[in-house]
Protein backbone atom coordinates (compact mmCIF):
# COMPACT_ATOMS: atom_id res chain seq x y z
CA UNK A 1 0.00 0.00 0.00
CA UNK A 2 2.73 2.27 -0.43
CA UNK A 3 1.33 3.99 -3.76
CA UNK A 4 -0.94 5.88 -0.85
CA UNK A 5 2.08 7.31 0.86
CA UNK A 6 2.97 10.70 -0.58
CA UNK A 7 6.64 11.32 -0.19
CA UNK A 8 7.09 14.36 1.32
CA UNK A 9 6.40 15.73 4.35
CA UNK A 10 4.92 18.60 2.90
CA UNK A 11 1.10 18.84 2.69
CA UNK A 12 -0.78 17.90 -0.05
CA UNK A 13 -1.66 21.39 -1.72
CA UNK A 14 2.12 22.44 -1.54
CA UNK A 15 3.08 19.58 -3.53
CA UNK A 16 -0.05 19.79 -6.02
CA UNK A 17 0.41 24.02 -5.96
CA UNK A 18 4.41 24.52 -5.84
CA UNK A 19 4.87 28.27 -5.52
CA UNK A 20 8.27 29.58 -3.85
CA UNK A 21 6.96 32.18 -1.55
CA UNK A 22 10.34 33.68 -1.07
CA UNK A 23 10.39 34.06 -4.67
CA UNK A 24 6.91 35.70 -4.99
CA UNK A 25 7.90 38.12 -2.60
CA UNK A 26 11.00 39.29 -4.10
CA UNK A 27 11.45 42.52 -5.38
CA UNK A 28 13.32 42.89 -8.44
CA UNK A 29 16.02 46.06 -8.69
CA UNK A 30 13.45 47.20 -11.76
CA UNK A 31 10.04 46.54 -10.15
CA UNK A 32 11.84 49.05 -7.39
CA UNK A 33 12.93 51.56 -9.42
CA UNK A 34 9.52 51.39 -11.39
CA UNK A 35 8.06 52.13 -7.96
CA UNK A 36 10.12 54.66 -7.46
CA UNK A 37 9.23 56.40 -10.77
CA UNK A 38 5.44 56.09 -10.22
CA UNK A 39 6.00 57.65 -6.86
CA UNK A 40 7.36 61.07 -9.19
CA UNK A 41 4.50 60.70 -11.18
CA UNK A 42 2.33 60.99 -8.20
CA UNK A 43 3.89 63.85 -6.97
CA UNK A 44 4.26 65.55 -10.42
CA UNK A 45 0.38 64.89 -10.58
CA UNK A 46 0.25 66.72 -7.41
CA UNK A 47 1.96 69.71 -8.27
CA UNK A 48 -0.30 69.57 -11.22
CA UNK A 49 -3.30 69.82 -9.60
CA UNK A 50 -1.80 72.63 -7.55
CA UNK A 51 -1.17 74.47 -10.22
CA UNK A 52 -4.99 73.89 -11.62
CA UNK A 53 -6.34 75.06 -8.38
CA UNK A 54 -4.43 78.14 -8.69
CA UNK A 55 -5.40 78.84 -12.19
CA UNK A 56 -8.93 78.13 -11.45
CA UNK A 57 -8.84 79.90 -8.10
CA UNK A 58 -12.01 82.89 -7.21
CA UNK A 59 -11.33 85.33 -4.55
CA UNK A 60 -13.97 84.98 -1.94
CA UNK A 61 -16.58 87.71 -1.66
CA UNK A 62 -16.99 88.54 2.15
CA UNK A 63 -20.31 89.94 3.40
CA UNK A 64 -20.08 92.81 6.36
CA UNK A 65 -21.43 91.48 9.68
CA UNK A 66 -21.25 93.24 13.46
CA UNK A 67 -19.36 91.15 15.58
CA UNK A 68 -19.85 93.27 18.99
CA UNK A 69 -20.72 96.68 20.20
CA UNK A 70 -17.68 98.78 20.60
CA UNK A 71 -16.72 99.02 24.77
CA UNK A 72 -18.46 95.63 24.80
CA UNK A 73 -15.18 93.88 26.14
CA UNK A 74 -13.11 94.66 28.74
CA UNK A 75 -9.56 95.32 27.73
CA UNK A 76 -7.67 92.17 27.60
CA UNK A 77 -11.15 90.54 27.11
CA UNK A 78 -12.07 88.15 24.41
CA UNK A 79 -15.59 87.25 22.62
CA UNK A 80 -16.25 84.38 20.26
CA UNK A 81 -18.01 84.95 16.68
CA UNK A 82 -18.34 83.10 13.33
CA UNK A 83 -17.34 84.85 10.34
CA UNK A 84 -17.80 84.40 7.16
CA UNK A 85 -20.11 81.72 7.61
CA UNK A 86 -21.51 79.78 11.02
CA UNK A 87 -18.78 77.06 11.14
CA UNK A 88 -15.93 79.80 10.71
CA UNK A 89 -15.30 80.17 14.57
CA UNK A 90 -13.00 83.42 15.07
CA UNK A 91 -11.58 85.28 18.28
CA UNK A 92 -11.86 88.79 18.82
CA UNK A 93 -9.55 90.27 21.17
CA UNK A 94 -9.68 94.05 22.80
CA UNK A 95 -5.64 94.53 23.00
CA UNK A 96 -6.17 98.32 24.18
CA UNK A 97 -8.36 101.02 25.29
CA UNK A 98 -9.56 101.69 21.02
CA UNK A 99 -7.44 98.60 19.46
CA UNK A 100 -9.68 95.14 18.40
CA UNK A 101 -8.14 92.55 16.94
CA UNK A 102 -10.02 89.31 15.41
CA UNK A 103 -8.26 86.27 14.15
CA UNK A 104 -9.68 82.66 12.89
CA UNK A 105 -10.02 80.85 15.74
CA UNK A 106 -8.57 77.30 13.64
CA UNK A 107 -5.19 76.56 14.45
CA UNK A 108 -3.34 76.45 10.55
CA UNK A 109 -1.24 73.13 11.91
CA UNK A 110 -4.21 70.81 12.47
CA UNK A 111 -7.51 73.24 13.08
CA UNK A 112 -7.54 73.45 16.85
CA UNK A 113 -9.12 76.09 18.56
CA UNK A 114 -6.83 78.60 19.49
CA UNK A 115 -7.29 80.65 22.96
CA UNK A 116 -5.88 84.34 24.24
CA UNK A 117 -3.55 83.90 26.63
CA UNK A 118 -3.49 87.38 28.58
CA UNK A 119 -0.70 86.38 30.50
CA UNK A 120 1.60 86.46 27.55
CA UNK A 121 -0.13 88.34 24.95
CA UNK A 122 -0.42 85.83 22.25
CA UNK A 123 -2.90 83.34 21.06
CA UNK A 124 -1.71 79.78 21.92
CA UNK A 125 -3.14 76.25 20.60
CA UNK A 126 -3.33 73.46 22.82
CA UNK A 127 -2.76 70.76 21.41
CA UNK A 128 0.33 71.50 20.16
CA UNK A 129 1.55 74.28 21.42
CA UNK A 130 1.54 76.51 18.57
CA UNK A 131 1.54 80.10 19.76
CA UNK A 132 1.01 82.94 17.37
CA UNK A 133 1.68 86.33 17.39
CA UNK A 134 -1.43 88.91 19.24
CA UNK A 135 -0.26 91.84 16.81
CA UNK A 136 -0.07 89.92 13.23
CA UNK A 137 -1.28 86.15 13.88
CA UNK A 138 2.19 85.18 12.95
CA UNK A 139 3.69 82.21 14.20
CA UNK A 140 5.93 82.65 17.39
CA UNK A 141 6.12 78.95 18.25
CA UNK A 142 5.39 75.18 17.24
CA UNK A 143 4.56 73.23 14.55
CA UNK A 144 2.25 75.90 12.12
CA UNK A 145 3.93 77.00 9.40
CA UNK A 146 1.47 79.57 8.23
CA UNK A 147 0.17 82.65 9.94
CA UNK A 148 -3.49 82.76 11.55
CA UNK A 149 -6.01 84.30 8.75
CA UNK A 150 -6.90 87.69 9.76
CA UNK A 151 -10.24 89.20 10.36
CA UNK A 152 -10.49 92.64 9.03
CA UNK A 153 -12.35 94.87 11.35
CA UNK A 154 -13.83 98.32 10.94
CA UNK A 155 -15.62 100.43 13.20
CA UNK A 156 -19.18 101.81 12.07
CA UNK A 157 -20.82 103.87 14.65
CA UNK A 158 -21.59 101.97 18.12
CA UNK A 159 -20.64 98.71 16.11
CA UNK A 160 -17.53 96.69 15.25
CA UNK A 161 -18.30 94.95 12.13
CA UNK A 162 -16.23 92.12 9.96
CA UNK A 163 -15.45 93.07 6.32
CA UNK A 164 -12.95 90.60 4.76
CA UNK A 165 -10.86 87.18 6.13
CA UNK A 166 -6.92 88.20 5.12
CA UNK A 167 -4.52 85.08 4.97
CA UNK B 1 45.93 50.20 -9.48
CA UNK B 2 42.86 48.38 -10.40
CA UNK B 3 40.15 51.19 -12.15
CA UNK B 4 36.98 50.51 -13.27
CA UNK B 5 37.55 49.14 -16.50
CA UNK B 6 39.47 46.04 -15.18
CA UNK B 7 35.78 44.66 -12.99
CA UNK B 8 33.96 42.20 -14.54
CA UNK B 9 30.65 43.88 -16.55
CA UNK B 10 27.84 42.32 -14.39
CA UNK B 11 29.74 44.68 -11.40
CA UNK B 12 29.77 47.53 -13.20
CA UNK B 13 26.52 47.25 -14.24
CA UNK B 14 25.33 46.58 -10.31
CA UNK B 15 27.43 50.11 -9.41
CA UNK B 16 25.59 51.63 -12.04
CA UNK B 17 22.18 50.82 -11.15
CA UNK B 18 22.80 51.46 -7.35
CA UNK B 19 23.95 54.94 -8.49
CA UNK B 20 21.03 55.19 -10.77
CA UNK B 21 18.45 54.31 -7.79
CA UNK B 22 20.40 56.72 -5.76
CA UNK B 23 19.85 59.69 -7.88
CA UNK B 24 16.05 58.81 -8.18
CA UNK B 25 15.48 58.29 -4.17
CA UNK B 26 17.35 61.82 -4.26
CA UNK B 27 14.92 63.28 -6.84
CA UNK B 28 12.09 61.77 -5.25
CA UNK B 29 12.58 62.96 -1.85
CA UNK B 30 13.67 66.85 -3.34
CA UNK B 31 9.42 66.14 -5.11
CA UNK B 32 8.33 65.20 -1.90
CA UNK B 33 9.27 68.60 -0.36
CA UNK B 34 8.53 70.74 -3.73
CA UNK B 35 5.36 69.50 -3.30
CA UNK B 36 4.61 69.85 0.19
CA UNK B 37 6.28 73.44 0.02
CA UNK B 38 3.73 74.22 -3.16
CA UNK B 39 0.54 73.18 -1.02
CA UNK B 40 1.61 75.58 2.12
CA UNK B 41 2.02 78.27 -0.04
CA UNK B 42 -1.37 77.77 -2.11
CA UNK B 43 -2.98 77.39 1.10
CA UNK B 44 -1.35 80.39 2.74
CA UNK B 45 -2.65 82.33 -0.43
CA UNK B 46 0.22 82.81 -2.30
CA UNK B 47 -0.89 80.90 -5.43
CA UNK B 48 2.27 82.30 -7.64
CA UNK B 49 4.37 79.50 -6.35
CA UNK B 50 2.59 76.77 -8.37
CA UNK B 51 3.96 77.01 -11.99
CA UNK B 52 7.64 76.99 -10.82
CA UNK B 53 6.80 74.39 -8.75
CA UNK B 54 4.90 72.24 -11.22
CA UNK B 55 7.56 72.92 -13.54
CA UNK B 56 10.34 71.59 -11.74
CA UNK B 57 8.77 68.65 -10.32
CA UNK B 58 8.11 67.87 -14.33
CA UNK B 59 11.48 68.32 -14.87
CA UNK B 60 12.16 66.22 -11.91
CA UNK B 61 10.17 63.55 -13.09
CA UNK B 62 11.28 63.13 -16.10
CA UNK B 63 15.04 62.89 -15.39
CA UNK B 64 13.65 59.56 -12.80
CA UNK B 65 11.80 58.29 -16.09
CA UNK B 66 15.08 59.06 -17.70
CA UNK B 67 16.93 57.04 -14.79
CA UNK B 68 14.84 54.03 -14.91
CA UNK B 69 15.18 53.55 -19.21
CA UNK B 70 18.73 53.71 -18.04
CA UNK B 71 18.33 50.95 -14.42
CA UNK B 72 15.87 48.99 -17.33
CA UNK B 73 18.87 48.62 -20.26
CA UNK B 74 21.68 47.89 -17.35
CA UNK B 75 20.29 45.54 -15.75
CA UNK B 76 19.00 43.52 -18.63
CA UNK B 77 22.63 43.44 -19.93
CA UNK B 78 23.77 42.53 -16.29
CA UNK B 79 21.48 39.55 -16.58
CA UNK B 80 22.43 38.39 -19.86
CA UNK B 81 26.15 38.45 -18.78
CA UNK B 82 25.32 36.88 -15.47
CA UNK B 83 22.91 35.65 -12.85
CA UNK B 84 22.19 38.50 -10.63
CA UNK B 85 18.89 40.05 -10.18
Amino acid sequence: MTWLRRGSSEPLWKEEFPVRTADERYVTRRQLTKFLVLTSLGMFVGNIWILIRSIFYKAPIYGHQPVAQLGEIPVGGVKLFSYPSKDDHCILIRTAEDEYVGYSQKCTHLSCAVYYSQAENRLECPCHKGFFSIKDGAVLQGPPSRPLPRIVLEARGEQLVAIEVKG
Amino acid sequence: MPTSNDLPPQTRGLTAIAGAMSLIVILLIVQIWLLSAALESFLSGKLHTALPAAVFSGVMFLICLGLYAFVDRVDSEVRGSGNGR
